[in-house]
């Protein structure tokens, strides 16, 4: 007798705030096949390089994704600056990384709540909220705007700090990092929370290498591995070391994340501190020709660019390879087995990113 | 008009229930959206409750490009709301395409499948402006119930196809 059934879960759902579609396929309680459904939030991105020149493509590709927007602008503009030969000036290298890291420490935040009310604990949800409002404050005071901050060109940034603003800004991260600290206890040593994370949504380490995940789920398994560590923009030179955890479960995954944020907040501390005098930008040489492809390390996980341009002010194609994409198969792989109050732990700890893999 | 309807009707706009539909935004207006409830601007203490069931709520928040594939989910959760209802749609996305305009995949807003009553434009509009296109949405809704006046009308600038509704901003 065949004892299976079918639950939808999304689009619309309340743990996850995007359209994400998932089939499962239940016995009883437990989960026995998980389907994924796309395509709620593809908005043909890629084509539009056709309409828009190359310099405005920088707009375009931060709204990929609002949460992650200036990592995705950064790797478009190296992707771009790789191929006409020039390299963005060593301050603007350095806001390049402040900024990111900035986004990085929300993005992080904004998971942890969100992870916190997947299993319920909705107090923590708005305790991370509210630090992570001291971020908005910074993007806001030093961008302009709260989410999308179009700060990167192609061959620099466009805005400055001064050293009133630095002044501020490190004063801010000290009220962040004294808020994390007293989260610390209630979100990694809690009862309760380990109950709901430890030994849920195992990813062995060799599952992880051969399904190809990236970002907190790889290194949550044991692998040391971040794009960070090949130092492009300016990563070379400050102290960058990757987190990494063994166990491979959502508590795993969980303190990845809730240490590279404090890790961030010191990356932005250094950057600030050691931020190189020089130009913002630089000439561009003309229009981009030929092929280039570049990566960097988003709060999910490898973003992967690739352009082709033919010498004229649009670019002839481009495409984007995100974390999220590549972590579903890993995915998929832990849910089977899973029981049903699990599954919105389970999908939420690898972080998924709907808007960025659909595009 | 009895009074229990009466009362009823005074506590709908007194505490008015959202529920809100991602339509494939880029997250920054979901963020907002959600900010809006986190202790930064909480707008639980007037009596807002975010509820994840269409059939409970008053007021449908919609953010994000309306695309080919999302468009029937909107207009089913739109359906299902019990009347009288009021729409806010949040974003440059959301209310004409914006950056997306070119694109294949996109419809030219929120308006062209279901009705708005409000329009909050920005990329992301602050938490700020969300919370006062809410508002204004509550004087749609006091209006529809016949508790007050319509609010002022304004089309929505550069379209002239959009429907007549509340600027915001
Ligand atoms: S309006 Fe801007 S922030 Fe909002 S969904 Fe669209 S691109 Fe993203």
């Amino acid at each position: 007798m065949n004892r299976s059934t079918v639950i939808p879960f999304g689009p619309q759902h309340p743990v996850l705030p995007e359209p994400l579609h998932i089939k499962f396929v239940v016995e009883d309680e437990t989960v026995v096949q998980a389907v994924p459904q796309l395509g709620f939030v593809h908005r043909g991105l890629e084509s539009l390089v056709r309409t828009k020149d190359f310099n405005q493509m920088v707009f375009v590709v931060e709204r990929i994704c609002g949460i992650c927007s200036c990592i995705h602008a950064n790797c478009y503009c190296n992707a771009i600056e790789d191929m006409l030969g020039v390299t963005a000036p060593p301050r603007a290298q350095f806001l390049r990384v402040i900024w990111s890291e900035l986004h990085r420490i929300h993005s992080h935040l904004l998971w942890l709540g969100l992870f916190a009310d997947a299993f319920g604990f909705e107090s923590v949800f708005h305790q991370f909220w509210r630090i992570r409002e001291h971020v908005m404050d910074i993007c806001e005071a030093t961008a302009g705007n709260r989410v999308i901050l179009s700060i990167n060109v192609v061959g620099g940034v466009r805005r400055d700090l001064n050293l009133d603003q630095i002044n501020w800004m490190l004063g801010e991260l000290d009220k962040i990092e004294n808020g994390m600290r007293e989260l610390t206890r209630t979100m990694l040593d809690d009862y309760t929370v380990q109950e709901r994370t430890r030994g849920i949504g195992v990813l062995s380490k060799d599952d992880a290498r051969l399904l190809g995940a990236v970002g907190p789920t790889l290194r949550g398994s044991g692998w040391e591995c971040d794009e960070r560590m090949h130092g492009y923009a300016a990563y070379k030179e400050l102290n960058f070391v990757p987190v990494v955890e063994h166990d491979g479960d959502c508590y795993a995954r969980c303190k990845v994340r809730f240490n590279e944020t404090l890790h961030a907040i010191e990356l932005v501390r250094e950057a600030l501190n050691r931020l190189p005098e020089s130009e913002l930008t630089v000439k561009l040489p003309g229009n981009p020709d030929g092929e280039s492809v570049f990566r960097v390390e988003q709060p999910r996980g490898e973003l992967f660019y690739y352009v082709r341009a033919n010498g004229s002010k649009m670019l002839e194609r481009m495409r984007v390879r995100t974390p999220t994409f590549a972590n579903i198969p890993p995915l998929l792989a832990m849910l089977p087995g899973c029981k049903l109050p699990d599954v919105p732990v389970i999908v939420l700890s690898i972080d998924p990113c709907i808007s960025c893999t659909e595009r | 008009m009895g009074f229990v309807e009466n009362m009823i009707k005074k506590s709908r706009l007194k505490s008015p229930w959202i529920v809100h539909f991602d339509c494939g935004s880029c997250n920054g207006c979901d963020i907002e959206v959600l900010a809006c409830l986190t202790p930064m601007y909480d707008v639980e203490r007037f009596g807002v409750v975010n509820t994840g069931n269409p059939k409970h709520a008053d007021v449908l928040l919609v953010t994000g490009t309306v695309n080919h594939r999302n468009r029937h989910v909107l207009k089913q959760i739109y359906e299902q709301m019990p009347e009288p209802k009021a729409v806010v749609s949040i974003g440059a996305c959301n209310l004409s395409g914006g950056v997306f305009k070119d694109s294949y995949n996109i419809l030219n807003g929120a308006h062209t499948v279901i009705p708005v009553d409000v329009f909050v434009p920005g990329c992301p509009p602050k938490p700020e402006a969300i919370i006062d296109g809410v508002v204004t949405a509550l004087n749609a809704l006091a209006a529809k119930m016949g508790l007050g006046p319509a609010p002022g009308a304004a089309l929505m600038p550069g379209d002239e196809d959009a429907p007549k509704a509340a600027a915001v901003g």
